[in-house]
């Protein structure tokens, strides 16, 4: 069911995408854990496995705690070529709200383009999707219950290390 | 250095005796690598084109690729699989565009030649030509013969459910192509059981197709770059492994069991990626179940020369595809899998482990990084090699993974094979 939501709220979900990409884009790998409520998840798939309704992501992450896995992965254990990122994240959609006029649950996506640039390199589109995300009221103000980030790019340009 | 002042050598040779002295220009050469694709991906050898599961129907087809043209694997309407090359008899056009679907018939569509499922041309349009004013205008030749004009058919082969096909029909059987050491590592997953697909992950890593089967055939390695297989003991020199090889060392196995992981001065000493005091505050990432049917092992890693990899790491299974596109990079498709009898929880098991692989992966995803260097610096002096040395200059099978064995077993059937 489609409901609307006030200026306030809307508000608040327009900060919650734009401070995401903030953060993911500083490289404060520490924040991006912080989006997520504790048994949130993160899944990033290819959009032929959504598709066809194949369960196989690129990266699914079934909790905070994993999150911060991952985090510890872009820190400390994963061997990479550095790189900046740049996250363009289109205005979000609302699909459906929950929880009457408090909105607890709000139902939106957003499209979003990542664009990589190595040291010495170009500046190059590196991912294309678009986010599925449940997010939810607390008293820390809006978390993500779920982020899917469903990608087009058909060939990872060899790898993905830091969040989309 | 090698102390060969030139960097772009006219006419090289393959310095020295034996393979444990790789030289560059064996990643940088487009013509080396266009022999490689006539010697290794379009005749003599078997190569991957899929699994039988991702066309259960008939009429289903994938298309996917061998070396660098197009082909479609397909099953009939008889359940057989076929697998023909997606290039039109008429104007060469690579017609299929689709990656997958399910056809009673194949057509290319700039002139509407029509195919069976098994690649026979059926039908071309005017054919006989157009009656117009009471005269037949054009028409093919009277002796144009539809059965000259099929789809090039590619041999095939399956065996537990997976498929094989061959330019070459004169490539022997897939059982001797694999050898019986290699066929016993290979059944061990592919033991009968039906496949159940769970999904893919493509990437493109910009190094030499070769590379990733060394990666592959290098058990030096994951110890040291990889912190999750040095840290949690999946994978170290001090596990219990072998490693084998079929008689003409193209293919090979490592195997292992894993160990404590934990501190072993002998085998972390030093080394940069071994984390002492890491956990995982998500445990589900390392909840590994053993399986019956891994007898044993809790990792093997199968390379098929040249076109793919089985991976079997705990309860992570899936079969690596290298499509190769130029001396410089190659196309890496993962296709993960489980079986008809895996429980919800073995298949969330097998997903949730599937984030240490592909190319996001805590280990693998620094497996095409380390590629991207390797090529970068054959690049900039194809005149100097690599030293593959480690555990000397024999080849032959190990008990033990303290050896780059089985690269130079890899490349003493290349250089057998390209006269190099």
């Amino acid at each position: 069911m489609k409901m609307t939501i006030d200026f306030q709220t809307y508000f608040e979900l327009l900060n919650l995408y734009s401070d995401y990409a903030m953060a993911v884009d500083s490289a404060e790998w520490e924040k991006w854990p912080d989006f997520f409520v504790e048994d949130g998840t993160y899944r990033l798939q290819p959009r032929e496995n959504f598709e066809q309704g194949l369960p196989l992501c690129l990266l699914a992450l079934e909790s905070r705690a994993m999150i911060k896995d991952r985090v510890y992965g872009v820190k400390e254990t994963m061997y990479h070529d550095p790189y900046y990122q740049r996250h363009i994240v289109g205005t979000p959609r609302v699909i459906s709200v929950e929880g009457g006029r408090d909105a607890d649950t709000i139902h939106s996506e957003a499209n979003y383009l990542v664009v990589r640039t190595k040291y010495d390199g170009e500046s190059t589109v590196f991912n294309s999707g678009h986010y599925r995300d449940v997010i939810v009221r607390t008293p820390d103000g809006l978390r993500l219950k779920s982020r899917l980030c469903i990608y087009d790019t058909e060939m990872i340009p060899n790898s993905i290390i830091y969040p989309i | 250095m090698s102390g060969n002042p030139t960097v772009f050598p006219k006419d090289p040779v393959w310095p020295g005796e034996g393979s444990s002295r790789i030289p560059f220009w064996a990643y940088t050469r487009d013509d080396l690598y266009k022999q490689e694709l006539e010697r290794f991906f379009y005749s003599g050898h078997w190569c991957y084109v899929g699994l039988e599961a991702e066309i259960p129907n008939p009429g289903d087809f994938r298309r996917t690729v061998i070396g660098e043209r197009s082909v479609i694997m397909v099953r009939d309407t008889n359940g057989a699989i076929n697998v023909v090359e997606n290039v039109c008899a008429h104007r060469g056009m690579r017609f299929c565009r689709e990656r997958h679907g399910n056809r009673k018939d194949f057509f290319c569509p700039y002139h509407q030649w029509n195919y069976s499922l098994e690649g026979n041309l059926q039908g071309v349009p005017f054919r006989r030509g157009v009656k117009q004013d009471g005269k037949i205008n054009g028409g093919m030749p009277p002796e144009f013969k539809l059965e000259e004009h099929g789809l090039t058919k590619l041999k095939v082969a399956t065996r537990g459910g997976v498929v094989f096909a061959s330019f070459d029909h004169d490539v022997e059987p897939l059982e001797e192509f694999l050898g019986p050491t290699i066929l016993q590592y290979f059944d061990r997953v592919f033991n009968g059981r039906k496949l159940k697909v769970l999904g893919y992950r493509r990437q493109r890593i910009p190094g030499n197709w070769k590379l990733m089967q060394e990666n592959i055939k290098d058990p030096y390695h994951p110890g040291l770059l990889h912190t999750w297989f040095s840290t949690f003991g999946l994978w170290r020199a001090d596990n219990k492994s072998q490693l084998r090889m079929d008689e003409h060392f193209r293919h090979a196995a490592m195997i292992s069991t894993r160990g404590q992981g934990g501190k072993n001065d002998e085998v972390v000493s030093g080394v940069d990626s071994f984390k002492d005091q890491m956990k995982v505050n998500d445990p589900r990432l390392l909840d590994i179940v053993p399986e019956p049917w891994w007898n044993g092992p809790t990792a093997v890693m199968t390379t098929v020369f040249p076109s793919v990899i089985i991976q079997q790491q705990v309860n992570s299974v899936s079969t690596r595809h290298i499509q190769p596109n130029g001396h410089g990079s190659f196309d890496f498709v993962w296709t993960h899998f489980g079986f008809e009898d895996d429980s919800e929880e073995m298949t969330q098991r097998r997903l949730i482990q599937a984030n240490l692989f592909g190319p996001a992966g805590f280990v693998s995803a620094d497996d095409g990084e380390v590629i991207e260097w390797s090529q970068e610096g054959f690049e900039q002096n194809p005149a100097h090699r690599t030293v593959v040395e480690m555990g000397g200059y024999d080849i032959a099978d190990s008990e033990h993974m303290v050896t780059e064995t089985l690269i130079r077993g890899m490349y003493a059937y290349w250089r057998k094979v390209m006269g190099q």
